[in-house]
């Protein structure tokens, strides 16, 4: 059980891999995301994506602003405009 | 005949203009591997945005469609985005670019319609303002960036929504050059606002998708977003372009310096050997008529 997440930015492909969930910053609300979602699209407020690479581990955050967000069959994609990693 | 110590001169002066042509040549080299990486980077981004965009694009339609989707109703005035480089020694890079827009430029006069330029990088200038002085509108100043980046490709864009939503303009073009390899760079034209709809078919996965917000506010959000990527990917291209337009052009200017050089100093060798000659004879005739 594992989701495929990418981030995406204009000058390069962050991160793509397999992890256990994704808690996203929507602009109607936060929104978590697992293997399985169904097809959802959103934008997104500038604000903190929380990665959860295995269950119960800690998070790792990664701020983002301007973006977008997409669940589809292949898994999730973010893409944001700007991506200020820690 | 020139002298022998005129000769020397231009000889050594050829060859510090190869000396030259050769350095950026290498320059030119080094920074189109760079802009071909940071181009090849920017794709992922754009692909998923236009596949976004298709998808979106289908569902909304009719009146609803936001103004930079649909249009103004009108195409009477159009504005002609050119984006050149600030530095020269690209061989006919920047005049194919400039060349290309006065032709559209011309063509939509004759139909009678408004044309006005916006210009990015310093090159363009001058030509556009010698053909069309009254139609120069906006310059763009890329002068104090080393490399153009998304924050430029953002306030372009920014600036671009800003007048059309002014009610500037009707439809606006962009003009930049395609790159295709080292040696062939194509100037391109491209409409970018109204924004026409991606080509790519979206795939139908049957699953309905949810939207958060509705799909028009996405869409309202993610026109100007896709409308930068547009901007952004055409300056990477530019810039890989001109690069690689830049190392073709210093490349014939290495070579032609070398033919130079080798031409002077056959002459040089010559006149040389012409002096020793006559001074020869000057001397063995001298000895005979003692």
């Amino acid at each position: 059980m594992a989701l495929h997440f990418e981030l995406v930015t204009p000058a390069k492909l962050v991160r793509s891999e397999a992890v256990h969930m994704v808690v996203v910053p929507g602009a109607e609300g936060e929104f978590g995301v697992l293997e399985g979602h169904a097809p959802f699209m959103s934008t997104i407020r500038d604000g903190a994506v929380q990665v959860y690479k295995t269950e119960g581990g800690a998070p790792e955050t990664i701020a983002v602003r301007g973006g977008f967000a997409e669940v589809g069959d292949n898994g999730l994609t973010i893409l944001a405009e700007h991506v200020d990693e820690d | 005949m020139a002298s022998l110590k005129e000769l020397k001169g231009r000889i050594n002066s050829v060859k510090s203009t190869q000396k030259i042509t050769k350095a950026k040549q290498m320059v030119a080299a080094a920074k189109l591997r760079k802009a071909q990486a940071a181009a090849e980077a920017a794709r992922p981004y754009a692909k998923r945005l236009s596949d976004v965009m298709a998808s979106l694009a289908s569902k909304v339609s009719g009146d609803d469609a936001p103004k930079l989707l649909s249009g103004t109703g009108s195409d009477k005035r159009h504005l002609l985005v050119v984006a050149n480089s600030d530095k020269g020694l690209a061989g006919a890079f920047n005049s194919n670019i400039v060349r290309a827009a006065l032709v559209k430029a011309r063509a939509l006069i004759a139909e009678g319609k408004d044309v006005e330029f916006y210009l990015v990088g310093r090159k363009g200038r001058a030509p556009i303002k010698r053909a069309f002085p009254a139609l120069v509108g906006t310059q763009f100043d890329t002068t104090d960036v080393r490399e153009p980046g998304y924050g430029e490709a953002e306030r372009i864009a920014d600036e671009l929504v800003e007048m059309y939503e002014g009610g500037k303009f009707d439809v606006a073009h962009l003009f930049f050059s395609h790159f295709k390899s080292a040696l062939t760079q194509e100037p391109t034209q491209q409409q970018i606002i109204p924004v026409p709809a991606p080509e790519t078919a979206p795939v139908d996965t049957g699953a309905v998708v949810e939207y958060e917000p509705d799909e028009e506010a996405i869409l309202e959000e993610l026109l100007p977003r896709y409308l930068k990527t547009q901007i952004f990917g055409a300056l990477l291209e530019n810039n890989a372009s001109e690069q690689g337009a830049s190392m073709t052009a210093m490349d014939n200017a290495t070579r032609n310096a070398g033919e130079l050089i080798d031409k002077l100093t056959i002459q040089y060798n010559r006149s040389r050997q012409a002096a020793i000659t006559t001074e020869l004879i000057e001397i063995i005739a001298g000895a005979e008529a003692l």
